[in-house]
């Protein structure tokens, strides 16, 4: 600003473009300096990105493709551009978050608001309820299919990593063990008759897998517990490579017992839900809506308690554990058994999606279940915001309505790379989510501050 | 540096109704020896003040009893209820809190995202038993437990002096807030014996004065039994009934306040050791 | 038992992949040590070796004809070279991009695993997409024959190229850590890092320099291992995890530990592959993996970390 007050003394040459630039240059510091070399690394990665393919045959297609061709230079503009951003941003960021303040305050006493968070959960469950029926069936397929019950996921893994703060890799298994549990119990007690049961194994009795579901929260319930007894104890790092080697031994052990889950064939024939109990009749059909419906219903019944959960002691204990663990343990919070607590939660909600998924799509095999699928849902749980269960749900539908959105620009498994760079980028700038729960957003600010550990993941030291 | 006549420091008979008893506690970290053959007992209702140079093994005598260390030999018995003998060795910390002994931390560990309320709301709850399916649902129980919650902790902010601070971030409020803070979520998990850890480090005068007579109502109006460990001898003077002195992790003396001042080997340990907590004239007795 | 029958050829067959999971392990071992922090992307380090490797190879090598003698030998130094510089390359980007910014804003470890997840998950899918997702075979190096046996067993080129590689990488690396300043420096930094930076080192320069070694040899093993196996782009998975299995086996931030550990495991998952069907080898290293972490967290050779605050 002191250009403006003090000009300089000489003439013409001092004004105009070329002095501006050169002022403006001399003013970079450091860390401008290595911003600018960030975006433009950026801009090349992002070129490359949404560049051509390579393929076995011509490994360095993609590479000149994408980068030694003129397509380079507006990429570099846009990077360029993007500097010049975030460097007027990290200038005058005071000056804007000062300007923003009262907007901020009235916005955070409007969201905080009961009756607005009340109102905001009606409002999107009416919008659930009345739009899905007006859209296309590409798009039925896509919120039934993949939206339901990713959420129901999403939601579930938040509350083992956002709530606890344990980062579990291996989360898919007990969707795995949902879906295949409800492969086994609508199967049929004989042969006999001729039923075809989904598995080679026959379950000492046959329900529909509507009523699989308390069958499926128990097996999740004994699975999580016992992968959970021996190793929430451990720090953080090696539970989550615990958690993953967990996920793959599952899936692993799937497709290799073949006797029993007919290996990487997979189970077929699991019958839709239906319910046939005293004057209730329903039957689920390969109609898309109702197991929409379901999946509503489910997925609000789950927020809701969740929401519960969270305002209650435990959720409190749950904070307590992640702030400061021996803290914790001095105010007579048993840590290993909320831990577990979080855990169990986390893996009964992953199990019921996998009944839901097994019943609607009717067959389950070993590659639904893959590690990727664990980190997609860690994924979307980042995204939102670890912690918040609007996050989760509005992370997740938006992480899965977008490539399918671009499904004609970006090939499917190309999305991976987007969101391996989202996760980076999303460490980087906006660690609390795109939603986050205001006491995660606290938690962060704060551990950044050097005060707190925000997660589970510092070593449960002894000693102060 | 004449070795003073070897006698059997004394500090645990005489104690009728101990609280807590340490028996030939002795702890060892690889080549160094923190505490050495320490025995001591509390009084129920008194408050006992153990002082000694830093590095004298206080801190190490805290973690033992709230069972972050387990000591290689010697006992210790926690009696909660008079005759009711619950020894602490191998105990896991939550478990010896739930028995009814709460510490506060050297260098205060609060919840710091949390308000003061719910810090100390969290000591409340370590004590109710609803579940998650309980918290899920709001039962009536859950409900009844989340209004006693928030009652025990008010009164127990009103008591520490922070009922204006209820809904205040811990992380926002000042030292001496928060060391009071940090007691009052201690308190909240009814202990029968609260170890305070320094509690007037890093405080100002009016802060100590504050924390003097709070140490006091809480022997006083709680009933509860205090183990202090201190530097400011003022403080050590004007609370504790009897004061232990820690030196090398051995127990150098134990008897009143006056004893303790008279004693030389006491003298010979403040004086002959430099002393960090300098500017405090009264740091080293009399 | 299921493998006396084959002991020494299982062995060895062994010792050749515990040579290359003690590579890779060392550099997850070497960025624990340093930062308490598991690089999870570090099984894509090793696979830009491979990819680095197998383009140095590509173009000077004439698929047609298999070279031999000393040919072979400068083919092969080449291939570990340009690997292990890769490697190094991929290892100091991804210090710079994922991690360092993390640091300076003092993030929470929830936040560099993640990032390093995402990384993770960039590097894989990037390499799928610019070079496909399809196997890639290296152009032969030498021909692949019994050299000599031991106690019955054949030990073929493959083995012995691999284990003079990496034991001289291994020798390398402990005179590095050893005898020079930088060495010092990591061990310093792993050991008390304040205290390090207070002392004048360089605390950014250490954490990077350690990344680039680790890079260099996980880069190399890749090439070493595109050269026996394949390329491809998700060729990092499992050699990764069962690398860091090795670190921990061994005691993570124990440099000895992760040789220790990576040839034990390379042995007793070819023995133990031996007694179960073939399908069941990964669960073999996950299962040690459990285990370790379960009962001995520590390690064999016990953990050397930094203490964390």
């Amino acid at each position: 600003m002191s250009e403006f007050a003090n000009p300089p003394a000489s003439g013409d040459g001092d004004s105009g473009f070329g002095p501006s630039v050169r002022r403006i240059v001399a003013s970079l510091t450091d860390s401008d300096w290595r911003r600018l070399g960030g975006c433009m690394f950026a801009a090349v990665l992002v070129a490359l990105m949404t560049g051509t393919s390579g393929n076995a045959q011509h490994l360095t297609a993609g590479v000149t493709g994408s980068l030694f061709r003129p397509r380079i230079v507006f990429f570099l503009l846009i990077g360029l551009a993007l500097w010049a951003v975030m460097t007027a941003w990290t200038r005058y960021r005071d000056d804007i978050r000062d300007g923003l303040a009262p907007a901020r305050k009235v916005q955070a006493e409007v969201t905080g608001n009961r009756w607005v968070q009340y109102g905001g959960f009606v409002a999107v469950l009416l919008l659930a309820i009345l739009i899905p029926p007006q859209l296309s069936v590409f798009w039925q397929q896509v919120l039934v299919s993949q939206i339901g019950v990713f959420v129901l996921l999403t939601i579930g893994l938040n509350v083992v990593v956002g709530f606890a703060g344990l980062l579990d890799l291996g989360y898919i298994a007990f969707y795995a063990i949902g879906a295949y549990t409800a492969a086994y119990f609508t199967g049929y007690p004989d042969n006999k008759r001729g039923h075809i049961s989904p598995l080679p194994v026959h379950p000492p009795f046959h329900v529909n897998p509507f009523f699989v579901f308390p069958l499926a929260v128990i097996a999740c319930l004994i699975a999580g517990l016992l992968l959970g007894a021996p190793t929430l104890r451990l720090r953080g790092d090696y539970l989550a490579i615990v958690t993953l080697g967990f996920g793959e031994i599952v899936r692993i052990v799937i497709n290799n017992s073949e006797s029993v889950t007919n290996g990487p064939r997979g189970a077929f024939g699991i019958p839709h839900f239906s319910i046939d109990v005293w004057k209730l009749k329903y039957h689920w059909t390969l109609d898309l809506m109702p197991y929409w419906y379901l999946l509503v219903a489910i997925i609000a019944i789950v927020f809701v308690l969740f929401r519960q959960l969270e305002n209650s002691r435990v959720g409190r204990a749950w904070t307590a554990i992640r702030e400061d663990e021996v803290a914790a343990a001095a105010t007579g919070i048993p840590t290993l058994k909320y831990k577990l607590m979080a855990f169990a939660i986390g893996a009964s909600t992953s199990g019921l999606a996998g009944v839901i998924f097994a019943s609607e799509v009717g067959f389950v095999a070993p590659d639904n279940f893959v590690l990727i699928n664990s980190l997609l849902v860690l994924v979307y749980v980042i995204f939102g915001g670890m912690g918040s269960l609007p996050g989760a749900v509005a992370g997740a539908s938006f992480l899965i309505w977008l490539p399918n959105k671009l499904r004609d620009l970006v090939a499917p498994q190309d999305r991976f790379i987007y969101f391996g760079a989202l996760l980076v980028v999303m460490m980087i700038f906006r660690p609390q989510g795109v939603f986050p729960s205001r006491r995660r957003a606290r938690e962060i600010g704060l551990a950044e501050a050097g005060s707190g550990g925000a997660d589970a993941m510092a070593a449960p030291g002894g000693a102060l | 540096m004449t070795a003073p006549p070897v006698e059997e420091i004394d500090a645990v008979s005489g104690v009728d109704d101990p609280v807590v008893q340490v028996s030939h506690l002795t702890l060892r970290f690889g080549g160094v020896t923190s505490l050495s053959d320490v025995s001591l007992a509390v009084a129920r209702g008194e408050i006992l003040a153990v002082i000694g140079p830093n590095g004298a093994g206080k801190t190490s005598l805290f973690n033992c009893l709230t069972g972050v260390y387990v000591g290689e030999k010697g006992t210790i018995s926690f009696l909660p209820r008079p005759g009711e003998q619950v020894p602490l060795a191998g105990r896991k910390p939550h478990r010896i809190t739930q028995l009814g002994l709460a510490r506060t931390f050297q260098n205060i560990r609060l919840f710091n995202a949390l308000t003061a309320i719910e810090n100390v709301k969290i000591g409340v709850e370590s004590r109710q038993r609803t579940g998650p399916i309980g918290a899920m649902l709001r039962l009536p129980r859950t409900r009844r437990e989340d209004r006693a919650s928030d009652a025990r902790a008010s009164e127990l902010l009103e008591f520490v002096g922070l009922r204006a601070q209820a809904n205040r971030l811990a992380a926002a409020l000042s030292y001496g807030e928060q060391r009071r803070l940090e007691i009052a979520r201690a308190l909240a998990t009814q202990p029968a014996l609260l170890l305070l850890d320094e509690p007037a480090a890093g405080t100002n005068p009016a802060e100590k004065a504050d924390l003097e007579r709070l140490i006091r109502r809480i022997n006083t109006e709680m009933g509860l039994s205090v183990l202090l460990i201190e530097h400011d001898m003022r403080l050590v003077m004007s609370v504790a009934a009897r004061v232990a002195v820690l030196n090398f992790g051995k127990l150098i003396a134990a008897g009143t306040p006056a004893e303790v001042q008279r004693n030389p080997a006491v003298i010979e340990a403040y004086l002959g050791a430099a002393d960090p907590e300098e500017g405090e004239s009264d740091a080293a007795p009399g | 038992m299921c493998f006396t029958h084959s002991f020494w050829q299982l062995t060895i067959s062994g010792l050749s992949d515990g040579f290359l999971y003690a590579l890779i392990a060392l550099g997850y071992t070497l960025v624990y040590g340093v930062l308490q922090l598991i690089n999870f992307a570090h099984s894509e380090v090793f696979m830009s070796g491979g990819f680095g490797g197998l383009f140095a190879v590509q173009a000077v090598v004439d698929s047609n004809k298999t070279p031999h003698g000393v040919a072979s030998v400068m083919y092969v130094l080449l291939g570990v070279l340009v690997g292990a510089l890769v490697g190094g390359a991929v290892a100091f980007v991804l210090e710079r991009v994922a991690y360092r910014p993390l640091r300076r804003r003092n993030a929470p470890k929830l936040a560099f695993l993640i990032s390093a997840i995402g990384a993770s998950l960039f590097l894989v899918n990037i390499a799928g997409k610019e070079f496909g997702r399809l196997a890639i075979p290296m152009p032969n190096l030498y021909t692949n024959g019994n050299v000599f046996s031991v106690f019955g067993a054949q030990v073929q080129t493959n083995f012995v190229v691999i284990a003079i590689a990496a034991a001289l990488m291994l020798i390398f690396l402990d005179r590095l850590v050893a005898k020079t300043r930088l060495g010092q420096g990591i061990r310093a930094v792993a050991q008390d890092a304040d205290t390090a930076s207070l002392m004048g080192v360089n605390i950014d320069r250490v954490i990077s320099q350690t990344f680039v070694i680790g890079g260099l040899l996980g880069g190399a093993a890749g090439f070493l291992f595109g050269m026996v196996f394949n390329v491809q782009y998700n060729m990092g998975f499992t050699p990764g995890v069962k690398a860091f299995t090795a670190a921990v086996l061994g005691g993570i931030g124990n440099i000895r530990g992760a040789v220790l550990g990576g040839l034990l495991l390379g042995v007793v998952e070819n023995l133990g592959v031996s007694c179960v069907q073939s399908a069941w080898r990964d669960v073999i290293a996950f299962g040690i993996l459990v285990l370790v972490l379960l009962f001995r967290p520590t390690g064999l050779l016990g953990e050397r970390l930094g203490r964390s605050a």
